[in-house]
């Protein structure tokens, strides 16, 4: 039986991946970022899954205005990186799970989630940074990677209780495969920021932090949170948090099981334009 | 019946909703267009002439050809559609969001480093901080005359 062992959440900033890409990572500035994640590059290394089924958003990358699917999962063998204007980045080829990630479709579509279903995608910086900050600079991925796309940009988005429940269902689909797989569920997007307008940059450090706070210890009513709430205290772009909701919805404790461990958590401003947040949680039963 | 914007008293912010999208569909498709290097390169070439191929507003070529990213969110630009142009004139994301402020590159840079734009004063229009229309530009174009 498949088994969702842990997961982790962290922003996707686009110049993120430029810094590793550029080799900047060594500047203080950076540093900052990078230092956050030395331990979770080197627990991943401990804890290697199977699969990571990776949540994140679209850039008006590889959905234009043509169609926008709220909640899309990729069930093809790879994922090329995208050309977003600036040229891919120099990242090694996404490898899917075609087989899981269709045994999860057609359990969430059976209970009434209608995802939609994509063979063929490139993959933006939402899905690349966060591999690039898990796993460092590398020639290949570890491992499989299911991508999750939410549509978080083109109103209205999903709820954050949607997000959560359908966080539900994927672990009720995970569980349900005969193969036995170690999968590891990541949440990305966020903090605050915002990119447009007069009020471009906008941070709230306090709202993030107790938002931090909240999803590891309450995510009930964090799930409950309106949308206007994310945008009038974390700015425009910080409504990718609803994202993270669908990986916490996952864990054990969503389905009546213990409170997972948090293993790791970290905070700092800015990368760019954005508040940097990461967690790790591991399943305790 | 109206929809319900629960959003329209947010200060300097335009969401992007069904209306503004519908509203901005070309201009944000002729943006999606810039992900393609020879398209980015035709382009840079001769703006009017690319823009004429698409069924934008005047208003809306004018807009990109000025590189005034407001004026192409007010017209139903999305800031990832926009970004590609940005990308196309080999400008990173901080500097088109800084472009939208009033305040030069080093000040909004300077903004960031320094925790970034303050939450108080610019939750609701009314209200007094440095995102309120009342105190635009921002930074040293604020201060002139």
């Amino acid at each position: 039986m498949a088994k969702i062992t842990a997961s982790a959440f962290t922003s996707h900033v686009p110049a993120i991946g430029a810094a590793m890409d550029l080799g900047k990572t060594e500047e203080p500035y950076w540093q900052n970022v990078f230092s956050g994640y030395e331990f979770s590059r080197q627990w991943l290394k401990d804890n290697p899954p199977d699969v990571v089924f990776l949540v994140f958003n679209d850039h008006a990358t590889a959905f234009s205005l043509d169609f926008i699917p709220t909640f899309a999962i990729g069930t093809g063998a790879e994922y090329p990186p995208a050309d977003e204007g600036w040229g891919p980045r120099p990242v090694p080829m996404v490898h899917g799970h075609p087989k899981l990630a269709s045994h999860i479709a057609q359990s969430v579509i059976q209970e009434d989630f209608d995802l939609t279903i994509v063979n063929r995608m490139d993959v933006d910086h939402g899905l690349t940074v966060p591999l690039s900050l898990m796993c460092g600079k590398t020639d290949a991925w570890p491992c499989p990677v299911i991508p999750f796309a939410v549509n978080v940009v083109q109103y209205p988005v999903p709820s954050g209780r949607r997000c959560y429940e359908l966080g539900r269902a994927i672990r009720r689909a995970v569980e349900s495969f005969d193969e036995d797989l170690n999968v590891q569920i990541w949440g990305t997007g966020g903090m605050s920021h915002q990119l447009q307008g007069p009020r471009a940059g906008l941070i709230n450090k306090e709202w993030d932090e107790k938002f931090l706070d909240r999803i590891i210890s309450e995510p009930e009513a964090v799930a409950d949170m309106p949308h206007i709430e994310y945008v009038r205290e974390a700015g425009a772009e910080g409504i990718e948090l609803v994202m993270w909701l669908v990986a916490r919805g996952a864990m054990g404790d969503a389905a009546g099981g213990s409170a997972p461990k948090l293993l790791h958590r970290f905070y700092h401003v800015p990368a760019s334009n954005t508040a940097v947040g990461h967690l790790i949680m591991e399943e305790t039963a | 019946m109206a929809l319900d914007k629960p959003y329209e008293d947010l200060p300097g912010t335009t969401l992007f909703d069904t209306d503004q999208s519908r509203m901005g569909y070309w201009l944000n498709q002729f943006c999606m267009s810039l992900m393609k290097a020879e398209n980015r390169k035709r382009f840079l070439a001769d703006e009017k002439a690319y823009l004429d191929e698409w069924e934008m507003s005047e208003e809306q070529k004018q807009a990109v050809m000025d590189r005034d990213l407001n004026r192409c969110i007010s017209l139903g630009g999305n800031i990832y559609f926009l970004a590609k142009i940005g990308a196309t004139d080999g400008k990173s994301f901080q500097q088109m969001a800084g472009s939208m402020t009033g305040m030069t590159e080093e000040e909004y840079r300077d903004m960031m480093v320094n925790g970034g734009r303050s939450i108080e004063g610019n939750r609701r229009l009314g209200e007094d901080g440095d995102a309120q229309p009342q105190n635009q530009p921002q930074g040293v174009a604020g201060k002139k005359g």
